[in-house]
């Protein structure tokens, strides 16, 4: 008779993956790179945003950009264009990037020549925000045509990040867009998230989100640095 | 999509613990799983079925245990279960609050033989 045994376990499932994430963070700190997670669904305006924030800064902070997608590099060829040192991943099916795909890029990327590392995770609300990357900061955006009652769809994303750009506010007058409501949605799930009002289209509020930016990668500067 | 690699990543370490406690066989895999995470139990159970074949964990029977989200009201304390798309604390009336749970993945044990 076989007798049975259970076996206490308790790792997370994600576990392989933090682990990586560990070391990217430690990576990026060496280099005093402060990195960011651009969570988006398709076509809210990651790439635009990534563009806009390097005119903002204007030199302040050298941009460098990871850009995650299921397949093609449009996204990546427009960031390289403007003269950000950027590496492609192509997922290839999969929805989301994870550590081990950013500990890839990072050897692609002249990590001493960058300040700001945007990554811009592949376009969705859902997988992006299970798997850490090493980044300091998540950042997503939600941008105007998709309605304020994105966060009671998404809730996950929404309690994760520490902020939110709300973006294509120049198509709220167009639109059935209640911004007070999601203002008081984001607030409600995650009361410590900096909101942006931006339009990448006019630049309008580009400079507030660009100065959050800046005030972050100040706050982490090593002692050493000053 | 996602399921595939997390489901390596499960065997993987359901495999070591076995290994580790001497055993022939796995016969139940038991996890922890919060419903904020996007994780769906039916993928998992058919990476599982698919991965698992030819390994001690052949057949094993997948146990997901669901973590319902739980929040904490910021207003009042209250805690609370949002039911799907309301977090409005249901005796204050504010919105949303902290998250208490929902938000776990993790293999919590294994039986084995
Ligand atoms: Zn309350």
């Amino acid at each position: 008779m076989k007798t049975m045994r259970k076996v206490e376990v308790v790792t997370d499932i994600l576990n392989a993956n933090d682990q990586i994430a560990q070391e990217n963070a430690a990576t990026l700190k060496a280099h005093g790179i402060l990195s960011v997670n651009l969570m988006a669904s398709p076509g809210a305006g990651k790439t635009s945003l990534i563009l806009q924030t390097a005119r903002a800064l204007n030199g302040r902070l050298r941009l460098g950009a990871i850009e995650g997608d299921v397949a093609s590099r449009v996204d990546a060829d427009k960031v390289a264009a403007a003269g950000i040192p950027v590496v492609q991943i192509n997922t290839g099916g999969a929805c989301h990037l994870d550590a081990p795909m950013i500990r890839q890029a990072l050897r692609a990327l002249p990590l001493d020549e960058i300040d700001l590392l945007i990554v811009e995770n592949v376009g969705n609300l859902i997988c992006p925000v299970e798997f850490r990357l090493g980044e300091a900061l998540r950042v997503m955006i939600a941008s105007v045509p998709e309605g304020h009652d994105k966060p009671y769809k998404y809730p996950g994303i929404f309690t994760a990040v520490e902020a939110v750009v709300i973006n294509k506010m120049d198509l709220a007058p167009y639109v059935e867009f209640d911004l007070t409501a999601l203002r008081e949605a984001i607030r409600g799930m995650n009361r410590d998230a900096a909101i942006f009002e931006v339009s990448c289209r006019t630049g309008e509020g580009i400079g507030e989100w660009a100065e959050w930016l800046w005030g972050q990668w100040q706050a982490r500067r090593a002692p050493s640095a000053r | 999509m996602h399921e595939l690699p997390v489901t390596e990543q499960i065997i993987k370490v359901v495999l070591e613990h076995a290994r580790k406690a001497d055993a022939h066989r796995v016969v139940q895999v038991n996890l922890v799983i919060g419903d904020l995470t996007s994780f769906v139990d039916e993928s998992i159970q058919f990476y599982f079925d698919f991965l698992a074949r030819g390994t001690e964990a052949e057949g094993a029977a997948l146990h997901i245990r669901r973590m319902p989200a739980r929040v904490r009201c910021h207003a009042c304390q209250h805690e609370f279960a949002p039911d799907g798309v309301d977090w409005r604390c249901p005796r204050c009336g504010n919105l949303g609050g902290e998250v208490l749970s929902g938000r776990e993945s993790y293999i919590e044990s294994i039986e084995v033989e």
